[in-house]
């Protein structure tokens, strides 16, 4: 059977690639700018953040990839962990601060 | 053995979830959309070269995602930068 960190390597990288997908389907099906943010700036930051994790535990598990590549993996998981948030942030203050109206069901407008 | 397929998989899901979004880049109505659309292709872009450079046995890889990252950031404020003033000094 299975050891514990294959499950555990099993767990991130199936997870990861759930919300990878989800955060493509909602950045394609979201019907405005604002909510499309949502899938683009939390699950495609946690999809990135469980993937590497589960790289690096690989990584690590595996001797002859050597610790050097696990470090390198958890070093761009935070710093994407950090930039990615910032980058979507930036985006939407950007389409804010130019005028960008929010969609509501009815069509009204709240501004 | 059976992490080698499960990495096989998260990075075809990944490559289809590249897909959906570059679709929203090609649609998008308005900039910003296509912005956000190719930051977001950026990053999984850096989870395919990741799985891709472990997948392969090839730690060398791993050095051109975390590059990636820096300039896929860096890109993104400076397109951004020129969308508001115009020019970017």
């Amino acid at each position: 059977m299975y050891t514990v960190i294959e499950v555990v390597i099993l767990v991130c990288l199936i997870g990861g690639a759930f919300f990878a997908l989800t955060a493509g389907v909602g950045i394609l099906r979201m019907p405005d700018f604002y909510s499309r943010a949502h899938p683009a700036g939390k699950s495609d930051t946690l999809a990135q953040t469980l993937i590497f994790i589960g790289l690096a535990f690989h990584s690590l598990h595996h001797e002859d990839l050597g610790l050097t590549a696990g470090v390198k993996l958890v070093l761009t998981a935070v710093f994407l962990f950090i930039t990615a948030p910032t980058a979507v942030h930036a985006i939407t203050r950007a389409a804010h601060l130019d005028g960008l109206k929010v969609w509501t069901k009815d069509g009204r407008d709240d501004n | 053995m059976v992490s080698h397929w499960a990495m096989l998989l998260a990075g075809g899901i990944v490559l289809l979830a590249i897909v959906l979004v570059l679709v929203r880049a090609l649609l998008g109505p308005t900039i910003y959309d296509r912005i956000l659309a190719v930051n977001t292709f950026g990053t999984k872009t850096i989870i395919v070269v990741a799985i891709l450079s472990i997948l392969r046995g090839r730690p060398e890889l791993l050095d051109i995602a975390l590059l990636y990252t820096l300039i896929n950031f860096v890109v993104t404020i400076a397109i951004l930068k020129y969308k508001e003033a115009g020019r970017l000094d």
